[in-house]
């Protein structure tokens, strides 16, 4: 038992601890981008500014009725969808939340917003 | 400017206007045209129906079903109260003559918004083209718009949604109407309802355009204005109430 706690202590805790800061000493997220390198901006830029453009475009968009921008919520979906749920949330692997839990900053785009990439909504009578 | 150019602004301007000339004096008016990308909605028009109620059948809800496909209105809800309403059917009759019709009853997209005046935020608002509109974004779900819709037009998202469709983002905690379908309208395509009533009842058009469908309609025929002594200048025009 004492064995047990002492290799827990000294050999399993130091070894996570040290799996979870691996490199500059710095817990990462894990962002899998599904198709990388046809973003719209470079990566550097979309990290610093994508709220930015969203915010700028959807009043535009729903305002003044301006379509096809480049930028585009839906056009983010298609893309970053996780190939294995086909949903930027719901998983931290998946695209928007793996940042953004990452950050602790809350999503409120998906209260409205379709999450899932290709999704037919159905309808019934209301 | 040569005769050719002149030839050529001509026809480009023609084609601006969704005017194809077949004959000198003639012209075939193309109903629909997607609005090109990057371009705002245009003062230029204003987006109306006109809903005949002679051929409007009672019983029959295929516009409300189509509403609900198209915008993504599936949710459940223990009371039915709550439920969203986009647009809903209305059986009237009139006790003095028994004289009944039906008509599906909607946001009438008014020039003069009662919604757009009271909201506190600005969220209600009316676009260049005279759709009105919800702007989810700073929507504070005050409900101040619901009352002071004449028509009984909006509802309220009680809880959370997860069946939207990608174009048409609704959700907890906002006002929701009839947006005319504007996801449609602006790639050139009707509302769902006017597609998908089976009698033919509702033509959807431009106001702003007198060789319209519509609008020669409402210079032939009486049309109403539903509480018109409001003065609201409403978008929907019924036939035959």
């Amino acid at each position: 038992m004492r064995r047990a706690a002492t290799l827990l202590l000294f050999g399993v805790l130091p070894w996570l601890t040290f799996e979870a800061w691996a490199g500059d000493g710095v817990p990462k997220p894990a962002i899998k981008i599904e198709a990388e390198g046809k973003c719209i901006a470079p990566t550097d830029e979309m990290r610093r500014n994508h709220m930015e453009m969203l915010k700028h475009q959807r009043d535009k968009t729903l305002r003044e009725g301006v379509r096809g921008a480049k930028v585009s919520l839906n056009g983010c979906i298609e893309c970053h969808a996780s190939k294995k749920t086909g949903s930027v949330i719901g998983h931290d692997d998946n695209f928007c939340q793996s940042c953004h839990s990452y950050a602790a900053v809350k999503l409120d785009c998906w209260d409205c917003h379709q999450p899932k990439a290709g999704y037919k909504a159905t309808g019934a009578k209301p | 400017m040569s005769n050719n150019d002149r030839r050529g602004f001509l026809a480009a301007s023609a084609a601006g206007l969704g005017l194809v000339a077949i004959a000198p004096g003639i012209h075939l008016i193309q109903v629909s045209q997607a609005r090109p990308a990057g371009e705002p909605a245009s003062k230029l028009q204003r987006w109306g129906m006109l809903v005949d109620t002679t051929k409007c059948a009672s019983g029959c809800n295929a516009c409300v079903s189509a509403c609900a496909t198209e915008n993504g209105i599936n949710e459940k809800l223990e009371n039915p109260a709550q439920r969203s309403q986009w647009i809903r059917k209305i059986d009237l009759k009139d006790p003095k003559n028994g004289r009944q019709h039906s008509l599906p009853m909607m946001c009438q997209h008014c020039a003069e918004p009662p919604c757009v005046d009271v909201c506190p935020t600005g969220a209600s608002m009316k676009r260049a083209d005279g759709i009105v509109l919800v702007d989810r974004h700073i929507c504070i779900g005050c409900r101040y718009c619901m009352m002071a819709c004449p028509y009984k037009a909006r509802s309220f998202v009680h809880q959370p949604l997860t069946e939207q469709n990608p174009e048409v983002p609704r959700g907890i905690g906002c006002v929701e109407a009839c947006t005319f379908c504007v996801h449609r309208v602006d790639k050139g395509q009707k509302p769902a309802c006017v597609e998908a009533c089976p009698e033919g009842a509702m033509v959807f058009g431009d106001l702003e355009d007198p060789n319209s469908d519509i609008s020669r309609r409402i210079a032939q025929t009486a049309t109403t204005q539903v509480r018109a002594d409001l003065k609201l200048n409403t978008g929907v025009r019924y036939q035959g109430i």
